[in-house]
């Protein structure tokens, strides 16, 4: 099972629609915008969330994503999230009286307003994700002048996460076999003995994949037939749009 | 330790932004004058390390989890400069895809990932490496592992310090900053000697294995000896 030559694959729902054929760069922005946008909403207004769920619901519905797949990509923000039910117990005063239970109201906001932010965050990028290849999302990001050193590291990083799982997957295997356990901390030695040897061979592996390239004529840039293309001025109006949109909404929490 | 949106006030995510942009500048020059061509590959292999690692692995009380932050083991393989480049790769990717973090507040995120394994972890293992290097008589790979392990721990302990006196400036939570500083600053501590004794032995194994991957080996030759193309 190798999908090195296709990484990003598992969150790609191809299709034919305007999201998916819009230049990657004008793609990137809009959603960097936009998450930026719901991120400086007030922090004790809640009706602008509303109104970015319809755009973010329009912008699925032309890109024909299915609402279940997007809403499933949320279950990753649980683990980082779980800190904030803690702070309506931790939060200042005053409180309110919920079944005997004093919660503060601040706590209560900031929670809401964190979790909301994160959500949208992870839905504008999961529409990006959906629509867009990642090497396509660092080529868009090149486009937008990001330094070369920073998209080239990125695209090695893409290219070796599915090396390296698979070589994790293989000395899982070969540990297991061997009676290996890693539950309890005496073992951190045996653990760590592991991720050198994954790094080690990881890195031999990647470094074959180097040579090959180097070999081919790779100098440190990709050839220009896969840098994509300059956006027309369409292209940007149409993305920049839902950003726009969204900073309406913003704009007005702030101001009433 | 990824500050989410909305955790700290405008002005001091700004202050962030400012901060990780002049000093990220300052790597990627530093780093283009001194890598080549051929530590990319290096430089994006351990990004994809730390972002596979990076899930979260030690449960804390209180519903919080910790996670190894690797900022320190990224300098120690990579440099300075590149290692900084390389966590700012991670915990943008980890910020976009996975939640992890706020965009809006990236930048206060890069300063405690980024930027002080660099500024605080760096000098600390150079120095302790001569200390104990002169009590030894010379350089060996245990000494060098045992350095960075203590420099992971002091640039935990450092980025949750910060954190609470960014908290203490422009936090927006709700929460008093005591409780925040207690918390924070007592998770942290737990983490940090993990993180610590990782990190020294993942350096340890490394220099075993393959010496020359790491930067801060003893006798490594430095970058520069390696090729003779410049990197931008």
């Amino acid at each position: 099972m190798s999908n090195a030559h296709d990484p990003g694959a598992e969150l790609l729902i191809p299709a034919d629609t305007p999201v998916h054929r819009l230049a990657p760069q004008c793609k990137v922005a809009a959603t960097l915008l936009f998450v930026l946008a719901v991120a400086l909403t007030p922090r004790d207004v809640f009706w602008p969330y509303a109104w970015y769920l319809v755009l973010v619901a329009a912008l699925a519905t032309v890109a024909q994503l299915p609402p279940l797949v997007l809403l499933r990509r949320l279950v990753i923000e649980v683990p980082f999230l779980l800190f904030v039910l803690a702070l309506p117990f931790l939060g200042e005063p005053p409180d309110v009286d919920l079944l005997g239970v004093g919660l503060s109201v601040v706590g209560l906001q900031a929670a809401t307003a964190i979790t909301l932010k994160a959500t949208f965050g992870l839905l504008a990028t999961g529409v990006l994700a959906a629509t867009t290849p990642l090497p396509e999302i660092i080529t868009g990001l090149e486009r937008l002048r990001v330094p070369r050193l920073f998209t080239a590291v990125a695209g090695f990083m893409v290219r070796y996460t599915e090396v390296l799982l698979s070589e994790l997957a293989r000395l899982r295997t070969a540990r297991a076999c061997r009676g290996g356990d890693t539950r309890w901390l005496w073992q951190a030695r045996d653990i760590a003995g592991s991720v050198g040897a994954l790094f080690v061979r990881s890195f031999e592996r990647g470094e074959r994949v180097h040579l090959a390239m180097a070999s081919r004529g790779y100098t440190g840039t990709m050839p220009d037939a896969l840098r994509g293309a300059a956006a027309g001025r369409q292209a940007w109006a149409g993305a920049l749009a839902v950003p726009l949109l969204a900073a309406l909404a913003t704009v007005g929490a702030v101001v009433a | 330790m990824h500050i989410p949106d909305g955790f700290v006030t405008a002005p001091l995510a700004a202050t962030g932004a400012a901060v990780a942009v002049a000093g990220l500048a300052v790597c990627t020059r530093q780093a283009g004058r001194q890598s080549t061509e051929r530590q990319l590959p290096l430089a994006g292999l351990a990004a994809a390390f730390f972002l596979v690692l990076q899930a979260p692995i030690i449960p804390v009380a209180g519903g919080t989890s910790g996670h190894l932050l690797g900022g320190t083991l990224a300098v120690a393989l990579l440099g300075p400069w590149l290692g900084p480049v390389v966590i700012t790769v991670v915990t943008v990717v980890q910020a976009l895809f996975t939640g992890a973090g706020g965009l809006s507040v990236l930048g206060v995120n890069l300063v405690n990932l980024a930027l002080v394994p660099a500024v605080v972890g760096y000098p600390v293992l150079l120095g302790l490496r001569r200390l104990l290097s002169a009590v030894h008589g010379r350089s060996t790979h245990t000494s060098t592992a045992i350095a960075s392990g203590v420099a992971a721990t002091v640039s935990v302990v450092t980025a949750s310090v910060l954190f609470t006196a960014e908290y203490a400036v422009g936090g927006a939570a709700g929460v008093p900053l005591r409780t925040v500083a207690i918390s924070t600053i007592g998770v942290y501590a737990v983490v940090a000697v993990f993180e610590g004794i990782v990190t020294a032995l993942v350096v340890r194994a490394l220099l075993a294995l393959r010496a020359d991957l790491v930067r801060v080996a003893p006798g490594h030759p430095g970058p520069e000896n390696q090729g003779t193309e410049r990197l931008l």
